[in-house]
């Protein structure tokens, strides 16, 4: 080729500089993929022209195999969807089966339910500053989320027994009450938290180098998020003040007192990387307040209501969504008034985030790709369910 | 809004396209339409001011076949879940289909949401959503034989020789 080029009277630079495009191919197994993922990116030298996902490398058949166990062994297969939140997980899905069955929750068990939920939401976050610092080259702030996280994973393995898949929220209330010994860990876990928090900032929100990567990168609108149907961070990174658990409140979260942050643009534009991953870290905060709260005024009493041995759900359908710390989970169930559930669809944030990124990942840089992806914080247990 | 008033409102504007309004004895009521008015029902209930739906929340299909009572056990739906948080209100619209010939027009155009969704319920089960920019299979791989969560799909006993048991 060169060689060619130096005999011809053409200068060899106009020659050399001409671009093709070409295909990439990014994952499955790429780290910044967070799970098994494909993209095939279209590029231009360094420019990205067009990307087209491909999920489903982690079907396991979740909606199948509802169908064939019945409603209280559904419980535990919802741990796997987003195993980042299964606490979450698992309450969407009881309080689905609840709202069906018309069972009621004792009040304990609801706040139990909301402490466990908002440390998961925490944990959940704690991965999310962590794996987004890596994907964009710090390998610190990594340690530094584990670290936190460990306090949070230690809690549920008392409370629980399990340390990623807990199977804590049952139908009718949860599995253990809180002892003593666990309150007081949550409570230093709350200070530790609390004190952590403005080291993260100094290390990665306000890092020149993190803010040039993010900020004024991948912006979605307000009205596009809500197009494609985005929630969680991501539609409230975009300025849109939507929190189910503060809009439809469910499971005694009406009695709390938090706020709900949505980007504002301080790095750049409003809905850039960099507002989304703020808005997570704002969260935790809230969080903290919220897992506090319920502390403190956590009622006495039962910690599970009177439900039947043999559940048969009347027949009927039901849509409870609830807010995850990726957006809305919501669990679609249609009983035909047997044991186990006719239909029972798992309406997962992570999948319908994902669905943006085709427009987002389009006339940007390769290296912008993964910032988008991880400001985008998927779990590809839920998307591929 | 409630769902009652808005099946009134429809009815009003589509008439006998829009299903009676059976509120049934447990669970979330939803509202019945017929394929061929579904893609009109789905604009007006995006464009109409006083309806606003700017959020679709879920795209999914339901396989009825073996379900104990219902009317026609033979059909499948195709159910769509709205949200508007311009009024704060929501709808659930269901269409009924014939199992061997299930087609229904694509509402991708309205809400690029529903774009996955769609492909999910095409994989899963069988419903050809027509004027889909892009009909693929989305979590099983293009040359999966069946729709897996039809109630009468038998699962293959091998998969380019990997077997499935």
């Amino acid at each position: 080729m060169i060689h060619k080029e130096a005999q011809s009277s053409e200068p060899i630079l106009h020659d050399s500089l001409q671009s093709e495009e070409l295909l990439v191919n990014m994952g499955p197994q790429h780290p910044s993929t967070h799970g098994v993922l494909r993209l095939v990116v279209r590029t231009d030298g360094e420019m990205v022209r067009e990307t087209v996902p491909y999920i489903g490398y982690l079907h396991r058949c979740f909606e199948k195999i509802t169908e064939s166990v019945t409603y209280a062994q559904g419980v535990p297969y919802t741990d796997r969807l987003d195993y980042l939140a299964s606490m979450n997980n698992a309450l969407a899905f009881c309080l689905g089966v609840e709202k069906l069955g018309g069972f009621a929750v004792p009040e304990r068990a609801a706040w139990l339910r909301v402490i466990v939920a908002e440390l998961n939401r925490i944990a959940s976050h704690l991965i999310s500053f962590g794996t987004y610092a890596l994907d964009l080259g710090a390998f610190t702030p990594f340690l530094y989320g584990f670290r936190e996280r460990e306090a949070i994973l230690s809690i549920f393995e008392k409370l629980s027994g399990g340390r990623l898949l807990y199977h804590y929220p049952r139908i009718g209330g949860v599995r253990a009450d809180l002892t003593p010994e666990v309150a007081g860990d949550i409570r230093r876990f709350l200070v530790q938290m609390r004190k952590a928090w403005p080291e993260y900032n100094e290390l990665l929100s306000e890092n020149a180098i993190f803010v040039k990567r993010t900020a004024n990168v991948g912006v979605i609108s307000g009205a596009r998020a809500i197009a494609y149907g985005l929630t969680g961070p991501c539609l409230r990174g975009s300025g849109v003040r939507f929190d189910l658990r503060k809009n439809k409140p469910y499971s005694a979260y009406e009695r709390f007192d938090f706020s709900v942050p949505v980007g504002a643009g301080i790095k750049g534009a409003v809905g850039d990387c960099w507002d989304r991953y703020w808005v997570r870290m704002v969260e935790i905060m809230e969080s903290c307040k919220i897992v506090e709260q319920a502390l403190d005024g956590l009622p006495k009493g039962e910690i599970r209501g009177k439900t039947p041995r043999v559940l048969k759900l009347p027949k009927g359908q039901v849509y409870v969504p609830c807010e995850n710390p990726r957006g809305e989970l919501g669990f679609y169930i249609i009983s035909d008034g047997k044991t186990e559930p006719l239909r029972c669809k798992a309406r997962g944030p992570s999948f319908c985030n994902l669905s943006i990124t085709s427009e987002v990942c389009r006339d940007v840089l390769i290296a912008d790709v993964v910032a988008i992806l991880g400001s985008i914080d998927i779990v590809l247990g839920e998307v591929d369910r | 809004m409630t769902m009652e008033t808005i099946h009134a409102l429809l009815r009003e504007r589509f008439g006998e396209a829009i299903g009676e309004w059976p509120p049934p004895e447990t669970g979330d009521p939803w509202i019945g339409v017929k394929a061929e008015a579904y893609h009109d029902v789905a604009r007006f209930l995006r464009d109409d001011p006083a309806l606003k739906f700017d959020y679709l929340r879920l795209v999914s299909a339901v396989d009825w076949m073996g379900s104990s009572g219902a009317e026609s056990a033979e059909r499948l739906s195709s159910v769509l879940h709205l949200y508007s948080f311009a009024r704060d209100h929501e709808v659930t619209i269901a269409v009924d289909l014939p199992r061997d010939a299930a087609r229904l027009a694509s509402v991708a155009d309205l809400w690029p949401a529903a774009n996955w969704h769609e492909r999910e319920a095409y994989d899963m089960m069988g419903i050809v959503y027509e004027g889909h920019p892009d009909l693929r299979r989305i979590l099983l791989p293009e040359d999966w034989e069946g729709h897996p969560l039809r109630k009468d799909y038998v699962q293959p006993e091998e998969y380019h020789g990997i077997p499935n048991v």
